[in-house]
Order: structure tokens, then C-alpha cells, then sequence
């Protein structure tokens, strides 16, 4: 009873957010000063003001806001996404497609900067305020406040344009054929954008961990386990990385959204066809159907994060589960 | 003798000014020993350094603490490393509160350390019918059960050692009478099975009647070890002006308080701690510290009576 009550919540709250977030969106682009039959037609090319008059009338520019946010509101309802004005094909299609690509570049960087992240974290609290805690400290913070396109530039004027070791940019070698990708051509030309992502998100994983773990290691249940004789491994393993697993867990699925904003900087610098890409060439050109479906498509990708981190959390923890039933 | 401590002082490092470094006098220049079958109790005000005292003998003080002195156990004289070897084995630990449990783990998987064969499964299961603990508390998580039973958890743990010696922090505080006088009865029991039991308490009422000695403990040093027999009428048998004020402070023998506050540690006056707030106080009190010294008992005194 009390469970559904609380599911039932969640839900309104998802709705309400999707509908705000769409609104905000809707209006951010409406006062942008980006006209979109301008951007269609492209800057040399004379059109006549009544032909200008038909794309907008064709495109529905010419209804008010309100209506127009209406109309596309409800043909969502009735599953219809619209057409991307700039790729000229339905949007869910350009999403699916887009998100195929961005999906194994955001896996990868998730993965990495977790797994660095819990590591590195681990190695700062073990050796709390010794020089390898200092050092790795020093450098987490170095990388928590280097911007993504700045360090992604670097690492692409280093590796593959200086060592020539990776790829410039793209997500497949040019000129081959969609289905004659291997597996391997797409990890290799992942790896440096991947690795950007990582870099800039590992090391919030990384403090937090820390932090927690010296809180970890200075309780008392800490101190009663050396009193009874346990070795330092049996300690970190037994109580204090089954202590901060879980917080590391549901930051790591929190995480999801600092990834959505760092994928669309990466995947510029290194030209990458992915979802992020896509919504900064919807943004820049007026296609208000792709950017509100990019919008939908995130927010809700954002929020199943943190949801699943609500949801592991519980399931983790026997403390939380009490309270919630 | 299986415990005597010989001339123990700790001090903590602490740093002020960022640069100049300070010893923090903690506990100073305490012996005392423990037989077989003992227990003594250590009685004093909170913050006098008595738990510092028991992490110095398990050796798990923090890093910034500074011991000296020695610790001699079964008759051999602990090195840090031997500590460890010690520690859960023949020394055993029965902290205050459920919070020395793992809040994570199963009580069973705590009590039995992870190694839950036959054997230990056994002991475990005859451990908590001893303590009158039901066998489902093994299931459950540390913030399931009472403080009460949180203490019993804690008390098996340290008998699943199977130790000689078992140091007990505060087993008073927090705790309905019962489940106290209940817990006394389980350390009397255990130190009649020939093991010691190193008690730590401010509350001399209910430990008085399980007690063996009672060391009077004042700003880390000790001022008198009394024994049991010592306690009768308004404490005239008891020697030191300390001991003799804290027994009248007692509800059920006047209620006198003592003047003063006890000193705060890095403030210690150079003689006799208790020089300050002592109705006999004279010049040679403020001279130099006095020494415990034997007369069926010791007292750090110089106007002992």
C-alpha cells in the first residue's frame, strides 16, 4: 500500500519535471535569436520573401507559441516525436541512432571514471595525510576543475596529433561502410574521447570516496575490529569497502548527468556523432522538435539514474530499507 | 601476575600555531597490577583519560599518541607487534555501544569474525544462550536490536576469543539497572572462571559490589588502589582525600559534592594533581607528584591517613 503510495509519487514527479524541463526549453528557444528558416536556408542563398513565407507556414512558424507547443504536446502524446528540421527525419529516429553512438562512449567514460574514481578514492583514504594521499589528492583536484574540451584538446594534439597513436575525431574510420565496422575500429576510435570523460569525472568520485572513507576508518566499529585482531586487509575489505561501496554506488548513478553534460563538450572537440553533438547543431540551427526530443530523451535518461541509485541504495543498505517499507 | 603496568605515561601531539609542537600529557607515570580471577575497577570523572588508558594496552591508540612505559603481560613485555598478535586472541575488548558494530554486516558474521564453520557456529550459539541472548539475534543488523543486547553482542564478541584478559569500557551509562547489575553478574562470572576483567566506570555504586580493587583515577594519574573491603561506612578505611570525597559524593553516603573541577590535561599542576582542590593541601603538595607506594594498598598521598 505505502510502496505503490510512493511509486505513485515518483511518478508525478517524473511527469511534472518532463513538463517543465520541456517548457523551459521550449521557451529558451523561443527567445534565442536564431532564426531557423534563416539557418535552413544557409547565409548565400537569395530566397524570396515569399518562399521564406512557405517554409515557415510549412514548418507551423507562422502560429503563436502557445499553439505551436500545443500541437507539438499533443502529437507527443500520441507517440509522434515530429520531424528533425535538420535532418529532415522523424526525431526518434535521429535520437536512436545518435544515442547508439553516444551510448558506448558514455559506458565507457561511466565505467572508467567509476572504477578509477573508487580506486584512487580508496588508495587516498588507506593512506590519509602520508605523501601518496597528498599527491593523488593534488592531482584529483587539478582534475576536477580542468574544463572537458580544454583537457579533451590536449589529449588530441598529444595522442593523435602529435604520437599519431588515436584517431582525430569521428566514430569510425572515413570512407567505410556502416556495417563493415568492426569492433575494435570503434573502441579505438572511443578510446580518447572516452578517456577525456573519464578524466574530468573520476576525480569527484574520487574526493568522495576518500572523505568517506577516512570517516569510515576513524568510527568506532573501525577501532573494535583492530581491538579484536584483524588484519589491516580483512578490515578494508570485510568493513571498509563494504561501507563506502554503497555511497560510491548511488554517486556513480548520480553521475549520470554531470556525464550528459560532459559527452556534449567531448564529443565536439573530437567530432564525435553522438546524442551531444546533435543537440548542440539543434541548438545553433533553430530545430526545435530535435532539441525538445533530445531534452525528453535526457531528462529521462538522467532521471532513471538517480533512481536506480535511490533504488540500489535501498537495497544495499539494511538501514534504509527499514525506513522505507 | 597476568597484567602489570609499570610507569605508564602517554601523551598526544598536538600543533598550535600551525608550527610549534606540544605534548599533550595524557595519562602520567600510572602502575598498577592484575592477578588471575580479578577484577579491578578503574573509577574516575569522564574525560580523565580512562579509555586512552585501555587503547594503550591493546595498542590501538591513534598515531599521534606518544607511550612510554612499560606493559608486561603473562610476564613478558609487550612490543607494539605482539599487541597486534594479542589483541582478539588472549586480550579482549567489550567497547561501549552499538556503535563499535559494523552497521553493515550481520550480528552472527560480526560475532564469529566471517569464519562461521561448525565450530564457531557452536561456540557462537552456546555464547548467546549463556548471555540469554535469543538465538535470531544472529540475524539481525547492529540498528535492530537494544542497547542492552548491543552490549551482550559486544561481550559475546570478546568471549568468542576465549581471552584472559578482558578490558570493559563503561558498562553503566545508558543501561536500565537490571540490564546493568545483569552485566556485572556476567564479568563476575567470567572472572570467577580464572580470567581478569579490567573494568572502567564512573559510576562506583554498581560496580563497588563486583569489584575485587578499585583504582581511584584523577587527571591520568592513579591516586589510590583500594580494596573491596576498604568501602564500609562514610569510606573511613578509604586513605586518600580523594577517594574519601568521592565515596561521601556518593547519593547513599551524604551527597557531598567536591569543589573545584578536575584539571584539564596540558594544564596539570606540578605536584599532586588533586593539590587544588584538596581540603589538606600544603606546601610539599605542590612540590612534586607523590608516589603510589605499599601499605596493603597503595595511595598517592602524602597526607594519606
Amino acid at each position: 500500500m505505502i510502496k505503490s503510495h510512493r511509486f505513485l509519487r515518483q511518478f508525478i514527479r517524473f511527469i511534472t519535471l518532463l513538463i517543465a524541463t520541456c517548457a523551459i526549453a521550449f521557451l529558451l528557444m523561443e527567445a534565442s535569436p536564431i532564426d531557423p528558416v534563416q539557418s535552413y536556408i544557409g547565409a548565400g542563398v537569395a530566397v524570396s520573401p515569399e518562399q521564406r513565407e512557405q517554409i515557415s507556414a510549412y514548418w507551423g512558424l507562422d502560429q503563436s507559441p502557445i499553439e505551436r507547443f500545443y500541437t507539438w504536446g499533443n502529437h507527443l502524446l500520441h507517440g509522434d516525436f515530429g520531424d528533425s528540421l535538420i535532418y529532415r527525419r522523424p526525431v526518434l529516429q535521429v535520437i536512436g541512432e545518435k544515442f547508439t553512438n553516444s551510448f558506448c562512449l558514455m559506458l565507457a567514460a561511466w565505467l572508467g571514471a567509476g572504477l578509477i574514481g573508487l580506486f584512487l578514492g580508496c588508495l587516498m583514504g588507506l593512506y590519509e595525510n602520508r605523501w601518496p594521499d597528498k599527491i593523488l589528492k593534488t592531482i584529483s583536484y587539478l582534475f576536477a576543475s580542468t574544463p572537458a574540451f580544454w583537457l579533451g584538446l590536449l589529449l588530441l594534439l598529444f595522442f593523435a596529433v602529435y604520437l599519431e597513436l588515436f584517431p582525430i575525431g569521428f566514430s569510425a574510420p572515413i570512407g567505410v561502410a556502416a556495417a563493415d565496422i568492426t569492433w575494435g575500429q570503434r573502441l579505438y576510435h572511443l578510446f580518447l574521447p572516452a578517456l577525456t570523460l573519464s578524466l574530468t569525472s573520476f576525480a569527484n568520485i574520487a574526493l568522495h570516496t576518500r572523505e568517506k572513507l577516512i570517516a569510515i576508518y576513524h568510527s568506532d566499529f573501525i577501532l573494535f575490529a583492530k581491538a579484536r585482531g584483524e588484519s589491516n586487509k580483512s578490515i578494508f575489505f570485510r568493513h571498509g569497502l563494504r561501507n563506502i561501496l554503497l555511497p560510491a554506488i548511488s554517486l556513480q548513478f548520480a553521475s549520470f548527468s554531470e556525464l550528459f553534460g560532459g559527452s556534449v563538450l567531448a564529443e565536439t572537440v573530437f567530432s564525435y556523432p553522438g546524442l551531444g553533438q546533435a543537440a548542440v547543431n539543434a541548438g545553433l540551427r533553430g530545430d526545435i522538435p530535435l532539441l525538445l526530443g533530445i531534452t525528453l530523451f535526457s531528462v529521462i535518461f538522467v532521471f532513471c539514474g538517480n533512481l536506480m541509485a535511490d533504488i540500489l541504495y535501498g537495497w544495499a543498505d539494511p538501514r534504509t530499507k527499514e525506513a522505507s517499507k | 601476575m597476568l597484567l602489570e603496568v609499570e610507569n605508564l605515561s602517554i601523551s598526544f601531539r598536538r600543533y598550535e600555531n600551525k608550527a610549534q609542537q606540544i605534548l599533550l600529557p595524557v595519562v602520567c607515570n600510572l602502575s598498577f597490577s592484575l592477578d588471575y580471577g580479578q577484577i579491578m575497577s578503574v573509577v574516575g570523572a569522564s574525560g580523565s583519560g580512562k579509555t586512552i588508558l585501555l587503547q594503550a594496552i591493546l595498542g590501538i591508540l591513534p598515531q599521534e599518541a606518544i607511550v612510554q612505559g612499560n606493559i608486561i603481560f603473562q610476564g613478558q613485555t609487550l612490543t607494539p607487534k605482539q599487541q597486534r598478535q594479542l589483541c582478539g586472541k588472549k586480550i579482549a575488548y567489550i567497547p561501549q555501544s552499538v556503535q563499535f558494530l559494523d552497521p553493515l554486516m550481520r550480528i552472527e558474521h560480526q560475532v564469529c569474525q566471517g569464519k562461521r564453520d561448525t565450530t564457531n557456529k557452536k561456540r557462537q550459539e552456546q555464547i548467546f544462550s549463556f548471555l540469554g541472548l535469543p538465538p535470531a539475534t544472529g540475524r539481525l543488523f547492529p540498528h535492530q536490536i537494544s542497547g542492552g543486547m548491543a552490549r551482550k553482542v559486544l561481550i559475546a564478541c570478546a568471549l568468542m576469543s576465549n581471552a584472559d584478559l578482558y578490558l570493559v569500557d563503561e558498562p553503566t551509562p545508558g543501561l536500565e539497572e537490571s540490564i546493568v547489575q545483569d552485566f556485572l553478574q556476567t564479568c563476575r562470572a567470567i572472572a570467577d572462571q580464572g580470567k581478569s576483567i579490567l573494568l572502567i566506570s564512573h559510576d562506583i555504586g554498581s560496580i563497588l559490589p563486583f569489584s575485587d580493587k578499585v583504582a581511584f583515577f584523577y587527571a591520568g594519574s592513579i591516586l589510590e588502589i583500594a580494596n573491596q573491603a576498604d568501602f564500609t561506612a562514610n569510606g573511613q578505611n578509604l586513605r586518600h582525600p580523594f577517594s574519601k570525597a568521592l565515596y561521601q559524593a556518593l547519593p547513599q553516603n551524604n551527597f557531598t559534592p567536591i569543589p573545584g573541577h578536575a584539571p584539564y590535561s596540558g594544564k596539570l599542576p606540578n605536584g599532586c594533581p588533586f593539590a587544588p582542590r584538596c581540603p589538606k593541601f600544603d606546601d610539599c603538595c605542590q612540590q612534586e607528584p607523590p608516589f603510589l607506594d605499599w601499605r596493603n594498598g597503595k595511595v598517592a598521598c602524602f597526607h594519606a591517613t
